[in-house]
């Protein structure tokens, strides 16, 4: 069945993309990410124009992060101040994304930098994480017991200025890092469509020492809020935000979600954590070929836009 | 699916009013009119390509050219004139990335063609230039002057193909058809991806290739429905548009949520 997406300007087919939706909320629930990373690049593949595939992308993100986010607090699991200084940075990282992400739109290199973004990016995490992993695994079928990390070791970011409490978190730290790390991932939320949780989640971890138990809540807080104000600038200043299209990916990756969080819980940590880096580099990979590949047409159209 | 419904009628109806006092003081001369009934066309969401058609009338037609066959008629239906960016991709460290690039004025967003006959036997490509009639012989003025006059016509060339590649340039040989000797029929086709705004269609009449009269008349096509609508809200109320699409998401969400909770 066609359905003609307002914005898009496109018809497409309704069920490939509930079928998307459902299969990358399938994944969302299971490796507890939002997802983003993966709906963007499929939309590009099933030819929805980059501009449009990264701000519908931000969109589709707020719903998982927001129904995640709310167990979350029902847990108690999330540290508002934390999230609110990470909000913060993410506010400015996302609106210096928007202005880069017109600008080069406007010379034509949008696609090209969205896909080099992705193809870096997801190339980079998803290595790192099948390295760790398969480490992990290995460790374990030789019987050894993992090396635990020494509580209270520190590093350089915690000789830094200007100094917080995060009390959720046990936390002294300073916010020059913490806003940094928001903004990078406000930066990276407008240009990629992506909530960033794949990045934020091991950074907060690794090196902000912050408790595992409140980091996956903590991103999910901030990420709702950087999505949600990265949609509301694309919709006023690029108007590439379709909610058509946004709402057919919520609802599949809304059902999708349920099933993967139960097939999650029999999988083991190591493995769900391989199998996710080896799907970021399927991803990564197939960018990277596109990038490579001889184009079917040198040549392309586009109108000049007014600014 | 495709909601169109153009009546385009004869609006001329002095076919034969012509009376013969006034023939026998000047030379006849032949002319063409072509009439639309609607002055727009609403095309819905599902809109999937259509053919539009054109009725008109030849006036003062003489029956020997008429039964020879020596009448022609091409009918165009341009869309409104925009600026378009040409970007040529180019192999740079083993990447193809945009590097060329070439800015055209006023360049119509679509242009369908319908003739009686190819295009190369109506008339001679000279004369094809001086109307600037056809696909090919559209003056396509590059906003950059200054670029070389190979650079100019290699880009040209390529926004040509891509707009007949998406079939927002077509050509629609034989389809013009005589109903009579004075009576014509133009079938033009709008594309899946027709342009708003409004459109000029044009016939122009030629007499053994010379070229005689040409007539014209403006078409408005809109787009309408549920998907218009959303749309033209997301243009015209981008910041509701963008808190709407937030609540939404953040309802689905919540939503969600609910259904996960029962299970």
């Amino acid at each position: 069945m066609g359905i003609y997406l307002p914005i898009a300007e496109i018809s497409v087919n309704i069920f490939v993309l509930l079928a998307m939706g459902a299969a990358v909320g399938f994944l969302s629930g299971m490796f507890g990410v939002g997802g983003g990373f993966l709906i963007t690049p499929l939309l590009i593949f099933y030819n929805i124009p980059p501009a449009i595939a990264v701000a519908t992308g931000a969109n589709q993100v707020i719903a998982s992060s927001f129904s995640g986010a709310l167990s979350h607090v029902k847990r108690g699991t999330l540290d508002f101040k934390l999230g609110g200084v990470l909000l913060a940075g993410g506010i400015v990282g996302s609106t210096g994304g928007i202005f880069v992400f017109g600008f080069l739109r406007r010379l034509g290199q949008l696609d090209l930098f969205i896909s080099l973004l992705y193809v870096v990016l997801l190339g980079t995490v998803g290595g790192l994480m099948l390295v760790e992993s398969v480490n992990a695994l290995r460790a374990t079928r030789s019987g050894a017991a993992p090396v635990l990390k020494k509580s209270g070791q520190h590093n350089w970011i915690h000789r830094l200025p200007l100094k917080m409490r995060f009390r959720a978190s046990k936390l002294f730290v300073s916010v020059i890092p913490v806003l940094g790390l928001g903004a990078g991932i406000g930066f990276l939320s407008s240009i990629m469509g992506v909530g960033g949780g794949f990045i934020m989640v091991p950074a907060l971890i690794y090196l902000l020492k912050v408790p595992t138990n409140v980091v996956i809540g903590t991103s999910l807080f901030q990420i709702i809020f950087t999505s949600a104000y990265t949609t509301l600038v694309h919709a006023t200043t690029n108007q590439t935000v379709d909610v058509m299209l946004a709402f057919l990916l919520m609802a599949g990756g809304v059902a999708g979600a349920q099933y993967g969080a139960k097939a999650g819980q029999r999988l083991r940590g190591e493995q769900l954590r391989a199998l996710l880096a080896l799907l970021v580099l399927a991803v990564a990979i197939r960018l990277a070929i596109d990038l490579f590949v001889t184009p079917p047409n040198l040549y392309s159209l586009s109108g000049v836009d007014p600014t | 699916m495709a909601g169109l419904r153009a009546f385009l009628a004869v609006a001329s109806l002095s076919l034969l009013a012509a009376s013969s006092p006034g023939k026998a003081q000047t030379p006849v001369t032949e002319n063409i009119q072509i009439g639309l009934s609607t002055d727009h066309v609403s095309i819905t969401a599902g809109f999937s390509g259509a053919d539009l058609t054109i009725f008109g009338s030849l006036e003062n037609a003489d029956p020997l050219v008429a039964r020879q066959g020596r009448y022609d008629i091409i009918v165009v239906l341009e869309g409104p004139a925009r600026p378009v960016v040409v970007r040529r991709k180019d192999r740079v460290l083993g990447i193809w990335i945009n590097l060329e690039s070439e800015t055209f004025e006023n360049v119509p967003v679509s242009y369908s063609v319908a003739t009686t006959r190819p295009l190369q036997d109506v008339t001679d490509p000279n004369s094809y230039k001086q109307l600037s009639l056809g696909a090919a012989n559209i003056y396509m003025q590059p906003a950059d002057d200054g670029d070389s006059p190979a650079t100019i016509q290699e880009f040209t060339a390529a926004l040509r193909e891509r707009k007949t590649a998406t079939g927002l340039y077509s050509e629609n040989v034989g389809g013009v058809q005589f109903l009579s000797q004075n009576l014509f029929r133009a079938t033009v086709r709008l594309a899946p991806n027709v342009p708003v705004g409004t459109h000029k269609a044009r016939a122009f009449l030629f007499k053994s290739g010379l070229f005689i009269k040409e007539s014209s008349a403006q078409l408005e096509i809109r787009k309408s429905g549920f998907e218009q609508s959303i749309f033209r809200v997301a243009h015209d109320y981008s910041f509701l548009y963008g808190v709407f699409a937030v609540s939404l998401a953040m309802l689905t969400g919540w939503l969600g949520r609910l259904v996960f909770r029962k299970d």
